[in-house]
């Protein structure tokens, strides 16, 4: 049986995905589990509890002969209704398709595009799915940039960096305990993975998310990482916004997006570690 | 009160403005011109639409000088010798510019300006050079007060290109427009990567299929107007429109539409062009006595008439029954191939038409993709665009237009509407604008949400322009007024934007 991976969605032009124009794939399924995650519906696959079905008001989901959900995109009216209502941070919108599959798409939007981007969720969960897609993008002269979490170890197996034109590395928070206390998970492998890629000259850009009135972890992660990356690599500073983020966690996090100049103030410390390439979004 | 007394009380016209306003008033009382009674019937129903060209041409609508001869013998008429630096080379071109007419009164097509420029820019300090070149744009908008005068540069990168960029960023005006010839093979990704962000930030320049204009009309084209493709020393001159949702209400189905009265109003259109053509060629005294004709600047075989049309996706929606436009044209494998079946057949029967007087077109008419005017409201998109707030994905969009630029040599195009977020990435741009070039778009237009100069349907206005009118005041720019127009009746400024998640 051919592989085949859960696909969140397929961005056909994207300019916030690396350089250039590119297709965004977003896989679905994530093992962190972050407070700040503004589309949460990514992190579980679904579990066809058929809850958002009953909630459907276009009759776009159902259940199949084997019982499970699915999801009619042609009568969908994208209220997201089911994202809004599914207790288990998924979504019924799913399609389970093979990297051919995805590669029709990539070959229809392959005349403007620079490349490709995995994303997610966390794209390294489907590794074998997306070897073979870039296999096939490369065939086609695009580039492929991957965009995680750090939470597969690429030093184990690096086979697919030889397709793999850059990773885009989220690096949360320098500081274990509050790397903890954002992820639910722990921070040592995105270290090592941060590390590695570097050396392997594979890193395209890093983030950070810079939290309203959190001093001295922003500090601490900028710091951490403006020193490792030096002028290497792409260093983005990104505002947490509380858009999309779950309720409960905007009680953490706070409701209000982070001021643009406060930001800006890590992008200069950044900068002043030598890290030339950091810049605010 | 009188028609003419209206225009004298009309407090948002500038003395400029109520003069052409008044002229076309005078224009309209004359019947020489007469047309058959069917045509009338046609126009009176809106299915075909005379631009308020009037009622006697006596210039061509579009006229497009040679200025290469200008700088080369100079203008007996205007005594103007041979320019040999940049100040005469900019003072010979604003005097004659002021004797350029066209349908607007003021010229359309100022010359390929970075060509023309460069070799008198060398010899200058750069500073100087570029107060020179500030003081010559300022000089266009405020005397050539009319969104649709238009330059061109390109293909190939230039200094004086590039001056005219940063000037025209510095400055924000609206006049005039801007066009780069794009050549892939020619235009560096430095230079058009610098037209972009000249773009995003003043909604200009665009950028022209340079091999396909080419291939269609030889080396020596211009882009004048919005974006209408025409032969240098020569122009156009009339452009009457079909309205093609008027148009379908005759049809009982897309057959009847195709085999019965489309051909019908081609024919009356075709005629109608054909006794303009003659007027102006036979009866005016343009090719006679004007000096653009007599010193050469135009030639009168280097002229043809621009066949237009508007409104091809409510044309294929309303014959297919679709009443949900997002359902429709564009949107829709069915009436997509409508619409290309109704395009084959406008080109086939327009291509059979022997043409007066338009020798270097094998005496032929060419198609244009009208951009509509401020009064056409929802009813008829320009050209064959999609419906402004049912567009697709970016990707679809051009998609679509892929497959009906083709049939435009003398005109059309789209317009893209961008993100704040793009103004940071440039380099996300250029490749949708090489990749939908080589599938055949002819012409690309862009500009970011929230600039103050924005492209309504192929011209440029200010927002803030529109807002004095708004508010009963003038506006300088002849435009304003279209671009307010559009607005109110057809929204045309809230086309979709392109931003990430789409």
């Amino acid at each position: 049986m051919a592989t085949k991976a859960p696909i969140n969605k397929i961005i056909s032009f994207s300019n916030v995905d690396g350089p250039g124009n590119r297709t965004s794939v977003f896989f679905q399924g994530c093992h962190f589990n972050c407070l700040f995650c503004h589309n949460p519906e990514t992190i579980n696959l679904c579990i066809d509890c058929g809850i958002c079905m009953a909630k459907c008001p276009a009759g776009a989901i159902s259940r199949d002969e084997e019982n499970r959900i699915t999801w009619d995109r042609e009568k969908c009216v994208n209220c997201d209704t089911c994202i809004q209502v599914c207790p288990h941070n998924s979504s019924p919108k799913i399609q389970w398709m093979t990297p051919e599959g995805v590669m029709q798409e990539i070959r229809r939007s392959a005349p403007y595009i620079s490349g490709i981007t995995c994303s997610g969720g966390e794209c390294t969960i489907w590794y074998e799915f997306m070897l073979e897609l870039f296999q096939k993008v490369k065939a086609i002269g695009k580039t492929c940039l991957i965009d995680s979490n750090g939470s597969f170890d690429f030093e184990k197996d690096p086979r697919i960096l030889e397709y793999c034109d850059g990773v885009m590395l989220d690096v949360k928070a320098a500081d274990p305990e509050w790397d903890r206390k954002l992820t639910g998970a722990e921070r040592d492998i995105v270290i090592k993975n941060l590390h590695y890629l570097l050396s392997a000259d594979k890193l395209y850009e890093v983030r950070t998310l810079i939290f309203p009135d959190r001093d001295q972890e922003n500090e601490e992660t900028v710091r951490y990482v403006a020193e490792t990356i030096g002028d290497r690599c792409f260093y983005k500073i990104i505002r947490y916004r509380p858009f999309g983020v779950r309720e409960e966690n905007r009680k953490i996090l706070g409701e209000f997006t982070t001021d643009e100049q406060y930001a800006e103030k890590y992008a200069q410390l950044a900068r002043d570690l030598g890290s030339s390439k950091a810049y605010v979004v | 009160m009188s028609e003419a007394l209206n225009i004298i009380k009309d407090e948002t016209l500038t003395y400029r403005q109520e003069l052409i306003a008044l002229a076309r008033l005078g224009e309209s009382t004359d019947d020489t011109v007469r047309y058959s009674d069917a045509y009338y019937e046609a126009k009176k129903k809106g299915a075909l639409c005379d631009l308020n060209e009037g009622v006697m041409p006596y210039r061509p609508r579009y006229i497009c000088p040679d200025y290469d001869l200008l700088f080369e013998k100079g203008c007996a008429f205007l005594g103007i010798e041979p320019p040999t630096d940049l100040l005469e080379a900019v003072n010979a071109l604003e005097i004659f510019y002021a004797h350029v007419p066209s349908i607007t009164t003021y010229p359309v097509y100022l010359g390929d300006l970075d060509s023309l420029l460069t070799p008198f820019v060398e010899k200058e300090d750069p500073a100087f050079a570029k107060k020179v070149l500030k003081l010559f744009l300022l000089q266009i908008d405020k005397v050539l007060t009319d969104s649709f005068v238009h330059f061109d540069i390109g293909p190939e990168d230039n200094p004086t290109a590039r001056m005219f960029l940063e000037l025209t960023e510095e400055m924000q005006l609206a006049v005039p427009n801007i066009t780069l010839k794009y050549d892939p093979e020619r235009t560096s990704d430095e230079f058009a990567l610098a037209c972009i962000r000249c773009m995003l930030k003043t909604a200009k320049p665009s950028f022209a299929n340079h091999r396909m204009f080419v291939k269609e009309w030889g080396e020596d084209y211009a882009i004048a107007s919005c974006y209408n493709g025409l032969k240098k020393a020569g122009g156009g001159f009339t452009l009457p429109r079909m309205r093609l949702y008027e148009c379908s209400l005759d049809a009982k189905d897309a057959d009847d539409f195709l085999e019965r009265v489309l051909p019908a109003y081609i024919d009356l259109q075709l005629e109608y062009m054909d006794k303009r053509v003659k007027f102006i060629v036979e009866e005016s005294t343009f090719f006679k006595n004007n000096f653009l004709s007599t010193e050469g600047f135009v030639k009168q075989e280097n002229f043809t008439g621009m066949f237009g049309i508007v409104g091809l996706a409510e044309c294929c929606n309303n014959l297919l029954g679709i009443t949900d436009k997002k359902k429709g044209f564009g949107l829709n494998k069915e009436a997509t191939q409508l619409g290309v079946k109704i395009m084959d057949a406008i080109e086939k029967r327009v291509s059979e038409h022997e043409a007066p007087y338009c020798d270097a077109f094998d005496h032929r008419y060419r198609l244009h993709a009208q951009v509509g005017i401020d009064t056409d409201g929802m009813q008829d998109s320009p050209g064959t665009r999609i419906p402004i707030g049912v567009e697709p994905t970016m990707l679809e969009q051009l998609e679509v237009n892929e497959i009906f630029h083709k049939y435009f040599p003398t005109g059309t195009g789209d317009i893209f509407k961008f993100e704040e977020t793009y103004i940071r990435t440039p380099e996300a741009i250029l490749p949708i604008i090489k990749g939908s070039l080589a599938n055949g778009l002819r012409y690309f237009s862009g500009y970011l949400e929230n600039n103050d100069v924005v492209r309504v349907t192929g011209y440029l206005v200010k927002k803030s322009e529109i807002e004095k009118l708004n508010q009963r005041k003038q506006s300088l720019n002849n435009v304003t007024v279209f671009g307010k127009g559009a607005q109110d009746g057809a929204h045309a400024l809230d086309r979709r934007i392109q931003k990430h998640g789409d």
